[in-house]
């Protein structure tokens, strides 16, 4: 069996000598920052305007965090770079011939990628808080008030689980152009339109980023079908479900 | 030592690789010669565990590949498509191979050093040429300092200065009693460089010698002998005990015969000759003639396939009949039983 140590610090080697996946990462930090920040300053300045027909509390988490969406591009890109760049270049066939044990070599893949997106997460999650509160002055939260620890600790665990679900969707297709022709479009027209669809989005609110994005509410919202941490685990299961697949897909082909 | 029993290999309807056994004796080079799409390739992927056999089994030292706990340090190979990230530079590339082997990270400086890479350590591998790009492979491939290396046509569009360092590499290689198995689609490429050679052609075993055997029963000389009285040529040939072999349009071929010998023999028992003529088979004609039917088999598949005297043999390539490699493959057994000779 191969050493797993020795397979983390050459995959840590892998993730960190390649321009485009550190560049995505820091993407996903500052577009999450950034947005927030624009849209709390925003919020702040035309508070009464903007809030005028809305009768539900005033989320200033939810404000901070408006950049997720974008952030969450960014984040499934690395994802799918991360597993992919190795089948577009050809790189599949050396590192398999280096580290011929499968199923350990992407459990390896998984932990460094994991816990990259995750620290990288965690760091996004609270300056965004932090930069999103200290712009939104007197319409701010803190991290004592209820549920909003809770929610920022959940937008890091959100973007990790779609990061790590996007690397398993990658591996199961072995192409880096089709993971990304099925994970944009999935997240970002197919989920979101669904979940407007009256009979539907029964459907659509089990899959994987409404589930997930239930953590990061600090409010229950109307006729929200489960809670954050049931919301959690069922995005968790998809993304444990992407890797087992990835897995299953890497183990049986030709590379 | 590598050792395939019976390896198969199916893409669909191809047949890729037809029940292979052959084993890749050490400490010398193994030439592994084919036509283009003889499966090659395939054959070097599955004994990476890179593809999986539909049948048969390959092991190395007795062991399967996938069951190697640090593969790179027993076996290193250069695969034929590149199998490096254009955005990392050379020296990440090996370190990371190197570090998932647990290899020194030391050992990545001695082998860019090795194969002349140390100025572009640092540059990306996306601006490297075509012979650097080799460079790199073969410094990954001798990373682990393996006792088996293994190079998929590693001389393909090098200059000449890259081919003749790549088979003095291979010979050095050798040198040291390490295990090298080395494929081409060149007969010329193979008779400077291998000790042994195993030929395939449409994923089948057509011969597995040492490389003097092949030369020494293909660069036979002969003298080719027509007549219109074919019976009474025989008889005379017997008569004065020399060995023949029937050769094309009802001629005889005496191997290692004299000409003028022959000629006269011919003229003292009055015996009328059409042709006296001497023939010599170069090794290229000679793979022709044994891989024909591949070659026929693959003609139509695209460019670069066929012919795989590129070189340039000389004579009309695979004359019907003509040739020694057909009285080589008569005297040995047909395949798919191949010609066979151990290492002795
Ligand atoms: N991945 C694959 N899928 C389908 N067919 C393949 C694949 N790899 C090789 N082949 C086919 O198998 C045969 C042998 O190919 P290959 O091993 O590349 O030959 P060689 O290396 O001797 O030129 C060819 O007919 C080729 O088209
Ligand atoms: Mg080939």
């Amino acid at each position: 069996m191969a050493s797993f140590p020795a397979i983390l610090r050459s995959e840590w080697t892998k993730i960190r000598s390649v321009r485009s996946t550190v560049w995505t990462l820091a993407l996903a930090f500052v577009v999450t920052v950034g947005i927030g920040a624009l849209l709390s300053l925003l919020t702040n300045n035309n508070f009464t305007e903007f809030r005028r027909h809305d009768q539900s509390p005033f989320d200033a988490t939810g404000t901070a965090f408006s950049g997720i969406m974008l952030g969450e591009l960014a984040i499934i890109v690395f994802g799918v770079l991360a597993i992919g760049n190795e089948y577009s270049s050809g790189m599949i066939r050396a590192t398999l011939a280096a580290v011929p044990q499968r199923g350990t070599l992407l459990a390896g893949k998984t932990v460094v990628l994991g816990a990259l997106a995750l620290a990288v997460s965690l760091v996004t999650a609270f300056v965004t808080f932090f930069v999103g509160q200290a712009l939104l002055g007197s319409h701010s939260t803190s991290l004592s008030e209820p549920n909003v620890l809770r929610a920022v600790l959940g937008a890091a665990l959100y973007l990790t689980m779609i990061c790590l679900f996007s690397a398993g969707v990658t591996a199961m297709l072995h192409n880096q152009t089709l993971a990304l022709g099925v994970l944009v479009p999935f997240f970002f027209l197919l989920s979101p339109i669904l979940s407007a669809v009256p009979k539907v989005k029964t459907l659509a609110h089990y899959f994987p980023d409404y589930a997930g994005s239930r953590m990061l509410l600090v409010y229950e919202q109307n006729g929200q079908p489960y809670g954050p941490w049931a919301g959690f685990t069922i995005c968790l299961a998809w993304t444990v479900a992407a890797l087992v697949g990835g897995a299953l897909v890497l183990k049986s082909r030709d590379a | 030592m590598i050792e395939l029993h019976d390896l198969t290999k199916r893409y669909g309807k191809t047949l890729a690789v037809d029940r292979l056994s052959f084993t890749v004796p050490p400490g010398v080079v193994t030439g592994f010669l084919g036509p283009n799409g003889a499966g090659k390739s395939t054959t070097m992927r599955m004994i990476l565990d890179l593809d999986r056999p539909t049948g048969g089994r390959v092991t190395i030292d007795g062991r399967r590949y996938g069951q190697l706990s640090e593969p790179l340090k027993k076996i290193g190979a250069l695969l034929e498509a590149k199998a490096v990230h254009p955005g990392r530079t050379a020296r990440d590339h090996l370190l990371w191979l190197a570090q998932s082997n647990r290899i020194p990270e030391r050992r990545v400086d001695e082998v860019l050093g090795l194969v002349g890479l140390t100025p572009v350590a640092r540059k990306r591998a996306r601006g490297f040429s075509l012979g650097m790009g080799q460079r790199l492979g073969i410094a990954s491939a001798l990373l682990g300092d393996p006792e088996i290396v293994m190079f998929d046509e590693p001389v393909n569009g090098l200059d000449p200065e890259g081919i003749l360092w790549i088979r003095n590499l291979m010979k050095r290689l050798a040198g040291e009693g390490r295990t090298v198995f080395v494929s081409s689609h060149l007969m010329s490429e193979m008779a400077v460089t291998a000790d042994h050679l195993v030929v395939i052609g449409k994923g089948r075993l057509l011969a597995d010698l040492p490389m003097s055997e092949f030369i020494r029963r293909n660069s036979r000389s002969a003298v080719r002998l027509r007549s219109p009285q074919p019976e009474r040529l025989l008889d005379v040939l017997a008569g004065a005990g020399l060995r023949h072999e029937p050769g094309p349009d009802g001629s005889c071929e005496v191997v290692d015969g004299d000409l003028a010998a022959l000629g006269e023999l011919a003229a003292s028992h009055g015996v009328v000759l059409h042709e006296l003529s001497p023939q010599q088979a170069s090794l290229e004609e000679a793979f022709m003639q044994m891989t024909a039917d591949s070659v026929e088999y693959h003609a139509g598949d695209g460019p670069g396939r066929g012919a795989p005297g590129t070189s340039g043999a000389p004579g009309a390539p695979g004359a019907p009949g003509g040739g020694w490699g057909a009285g080589w493959k008569a005297d040995g057994n047909r395949p798919p039983a191949a010609v066979r000779q151990e290492e002795n």
